[in-house]
């Protein structure tokens, strides 16, 4: 059982919840997630931990409101019990000993980038991050990657920050020279456009996966992605690959396995008619 | 007088087939004692000797045929620690049933169904078989893996007094008994009552705890006195042919979990979905082929179809679990593999690609070589396949531990006691044989357990141990 601590709503969808996990907020690092069973009778979903507090005990899940199992999430209060938590799950991230790194974060995926940066902040690595959102207000994590290097922060309509795609900010970066390795966390087109771009300039490039998972310990392969035509179960070799050699059309498509029945369990929930329902 | 071996009465077939509830019903009190009464009470039982624990069969029989339940429980559950499980899923007609003398002439005592009966008893009347639990030695043990193999060790392990902790990485204790043996075969109900029992005689068990991640093997000798891992054989070998990633392909594994851990059956009740599809096939001929193609008939499927290889003669799976299926009307189709999996252009699946097979010369196995006849591709149209054709051992938890031998398919290599390489630690069930069956994983764990008992009388007090 896992107390939230603390609640706050990021911008319109995403909230973020720390939740007490001694344990996972002593060992975790980089680039690792966990698989959240809120309570008997939920789905099992992986979530990122966004960020940890050792003294306190407590784990940052960063969540996007975008179905059943997310929204019964984010509709949990301070004092309100988690029934299981299990990790922290995944390969941690591969992280550069020097040198400069560029971070791309698009909508919650700048959560996943942000212990990213973090570890390599650490590690002495300089850290550019690019970051974006639809407008000001879908911006996440802005201060917190500000206290680890430079941040550039794009909006579609330019509200906050530059106007445009965080690939375009990228680009120019890119072009400028002197990147020596690329983090790019997001929806899957911009990190299929973020690999499109590093990859004719052969900068290494690093993107985290992330198929739909049950039990996130290797044992029944629903998350197997192909990377450089081989199949990989994103839980215990990813979720992190070589993003010049991943299969993005293979990954969406199995993305997709599901979405009727999503539509189903939303609507079941926004009629009022599922057992927890949002409160 | 001459007594014919009982029948287990049966749920319908085709009523059945579309619900959850166990297959096999039980026997009434007074038909076990009648089986009980067949068995000759042999000097020499063969039985004894086709059974992995050495089960002390006519000595539980004799108790039960003088109706004396208690006794009988008490004969059995000092041998095997889960008779109500292994009274439902070992392969009896190939163990101890098949080296009963009775089978000589007729039908061999059912050893099974009675382990059933006597095990399904003691669950009622606990009160009268308690655990009897030795004084606290002050010794911690760690279990890895809540599956047979570890409930069978850590109950062993609690009853010599030791202070049991189990990890499990998933959020429920069982095993394959919950995720993977569908409710029909097994009643989840039948696993909580031994989890249940074992946390009475104080074991601890921590769930959503994945060793190799939350803690590492290391850590573990470093908090225990012994650890025994039973972490079993779970990851999917998928059949490496064309469109297998394609939406509606699932490892049997993936497809039983999701239906009976996550209970998708009762989606949107519970949240986990899962293709039903309209046809269904499954590749395999095991225990865990027949709960997938049974499972999908079971949530709505029109066809489910059975795609192995060899042919019915050849196939691992329980001789009861079979004939079962053929009852249910799951379809088979032998002497034939899968080449390719067909989508359409959503890539979505439309059918399964095979070839027509011949049996060859046998193989290292002794068991007849499938060729294939050339020209013979065909197509099964279905909209979902389940893969199953077998596991390999998870790499997650050795990984972790460089130093733990294994071998060459990455199971962990122990020796006669079950002890790995590295001191204190042990290890059994699928996890050190590849896939193999719940009473050799509970043999694995029992034995370990009287081993581990002696180790841990001469072992070095905690805090002690070197590498
Ligand atoms: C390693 C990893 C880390 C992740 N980290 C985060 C994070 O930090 N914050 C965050 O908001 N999201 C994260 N996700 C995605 C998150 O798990 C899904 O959004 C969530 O499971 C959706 O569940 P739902 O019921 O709310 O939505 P649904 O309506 O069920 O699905 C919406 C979409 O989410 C995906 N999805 C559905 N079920 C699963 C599942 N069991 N596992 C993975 N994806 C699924 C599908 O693409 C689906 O179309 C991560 C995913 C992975 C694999
Ligand atoms: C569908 C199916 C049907 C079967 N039918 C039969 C049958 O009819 N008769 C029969 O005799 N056998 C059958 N078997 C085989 C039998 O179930 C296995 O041989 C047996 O369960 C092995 O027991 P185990 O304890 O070694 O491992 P498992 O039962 O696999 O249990 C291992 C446990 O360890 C947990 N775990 C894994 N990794 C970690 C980790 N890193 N940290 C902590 N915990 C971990 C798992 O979640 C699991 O709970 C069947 C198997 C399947 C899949
Ligand atoms: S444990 Fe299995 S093999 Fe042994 S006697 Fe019981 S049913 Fe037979
Ligand atoms: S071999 Fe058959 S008849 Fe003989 S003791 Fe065993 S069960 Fe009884
Ligand atoms: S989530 Fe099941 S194998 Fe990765």
């Amino acid at each position: 059982m896992h107390e939230i601590i603390a609640k706050q709503g990021l911008s319109p969808n995403v909230t973020r919840l720390d939740v007490k996990a001694p344990r996972l907020a002593k060992i975790r690092q980089a680039g690792q997630f966990v698989i959240v069973h809120r309570a008997e009778g939920a789905e099992r979903i992986p979530l990122t931990i966004a960020d940890a507090d050792p003294e306190k005990g407590t784990i940052a899940l960063v969540i996007q409101a975008v179905g059943k199992s997310t929204r019964d999430l984010v509709a949990m209060e301070p004092g309100e019990f988690i029934t299981g938590i299990a990790g922290p799950l995944g390969k941690p991230t591969e992280l550069i000993e020097k040198g400069r790194a560029l971070c791309v974060g698009g909508g919650v995926g700048t959560a996943v980038v942000h212990p990213i940066a973090q570890g390599l902040h650490r590690q002495g690595v300089s850290v550019h991050s690019i970051i974006g959102g639809r407008s000001k207000e879908w911006v996440i994590f802005e201060q917190e990657l500000r206290q680890l290097g430079e941040v550039t922060v794009c909006t579609d309509d330019g509200s906050h920050g530059r106007k445009g795609f965080v690939t375009e900010a990228a680009k120019e970066l890119l072009s400028a020279g002197g990147i020596d390795i690329v983090y790019a966390v997001g929806p899957v087109p911009m990190m299929r456009a973020v690999v499109n771009l590093t990859r004719p300039m052969g900068v290494h490039t690093i993107v985290s996966l992330n198929p739909v998972m049950v039990d996130g310990t290797g044992m029944c392969g629903g998350c197997r992605v192909t990377v450089d035509n081989q199949t990989f179960f994103a839980c215990v070799d990813g979720p992190e690959f070589d993003g010049h050699l991943v299969d993005f059309e293979g990954l969406m498509d199995r993305l997709g396995t599901y979405r009727e029945f999503e539509q189903r369990a939303t609507h079941a929930c926004e009629s009022g008619q599922c057992k927890v329902g949002l409160h | 007088m001459k007594i014919d071996r009982q029948k287990m009465s049966e749920q319908d077939p085709l009523q059945r087939s579309t619900n959850f509830g166990e297959v096999n019903l039980g026997l009434q009190e007074k038909v076990a004692l009648l089986e009980a009464e067949r068995c000759l009470q042999c000097r020499d039982p063969k039985c004894v000797s086709g059974c992995p624990v050495m089960v002390n069969i006519p000595q539980f029989l004799e108790l039960l045929s003088e109706g004396n339940l208690a006794a009988a429980a008490q004969s059995l559950l000092n041998d095997n620690a889960l008779p109500s499980v292994t009274g439902r899923v070992c392969p009896q007609e190939t163990q101890c049933e098949i080296e009963c003398i009775r089978g000589n002439k007729g039908l061999p005592v059912a050893v099974g169904y009675l382990e059933r009966f006597v095990g399904d008893w003691a669950r009622g009347n606990r009160e009268q078989v308690p655990m009897q639990v030795a004084a606290p030695t002050g010794r911690k043990v760690a279990v890895a893996g809540a599956g047979p193999g570890g409930l069978t060790a850590a109950g062993e392990l609690a009853r010599r007094g030791h202070d049991v902790t189990i990890f499990e990485a998933l959020h429920k204790p069982g095993g394959v008994l919950v995720y993977g043996i569908p409710e029909f075969r097994l009643p989840k109900a039948i696993v909580e009552d031994e989890v249940a029992r074992l946390q009475q005689a104080g074991v601890k068990i921590v769930c959503n705890t994945v060793i190799g991640r939350t803690y590492t093997i290391q850590e573990l000798r470093e908090q225990f006195d012994a650890v025994f891992i039973a972490n079993g054989a779970g990851l999917p070998v998928f059949m490496n042919v064309p469109g297998e990633n394609f939406k509606g392909v699932y490892s049997a594994n993936e497809y039983l979990t999701r239906v009976n851990l996550m209970s998708a059956y009762q989606f949107p009740q519970a949240d986990t979905p899962v293709l039903v599809g309209r046809r269904v096939a499954t590749v395999g001929g095991g225990n865990v082929a027949m709960d997938a193609a049974r499972t999908a008939k079971r949530i709505g499927a029109e066809a489910s179809i059975i795609v192995y290889r060899r042919t019915r003669k050849e196939m691992p799976a329980r001789a009861e679990e079979i004939h079962h299926a053929e009852q249910e009307g799951i379809d088979f189709e032998f002497l034939v593999a899968p080449v390719e999996v067909i989508g359409d252009e959503k890539r979505w699946v439309t059918g399964l690609k095979c070839v027509r097979m011949q049996l060859g010369a046998p193989d290292a196995s002794g068991r007849a070589r499938p060729e294939i006849i050339p020209g013979s591709e065909f197509v099964i149209p279905c909209d979902v396949v389940v893969v199953s054709i077998g596991t390999r051992a998870n790499p997650l938890l050795t990984a972790t531990c460089p130093e733990m031998k294994l071998n060459k398919w990455g199971n962990i290599v122990v020796d006669e006691n079950g002890m790995t390489n590295l001191p204190g630690v042990f290890a059994g069930g699928d996890i050190v044989r590849g896939a193999a069956t719940v009473i050799l994983a509970m043999g694995d764990g029992k034995r370990a357990a009287a081993a581990m008992d002696e180790y841990l009388k001469t072992a070095p007090p905690l805090g002690s141990q070197t590498v």
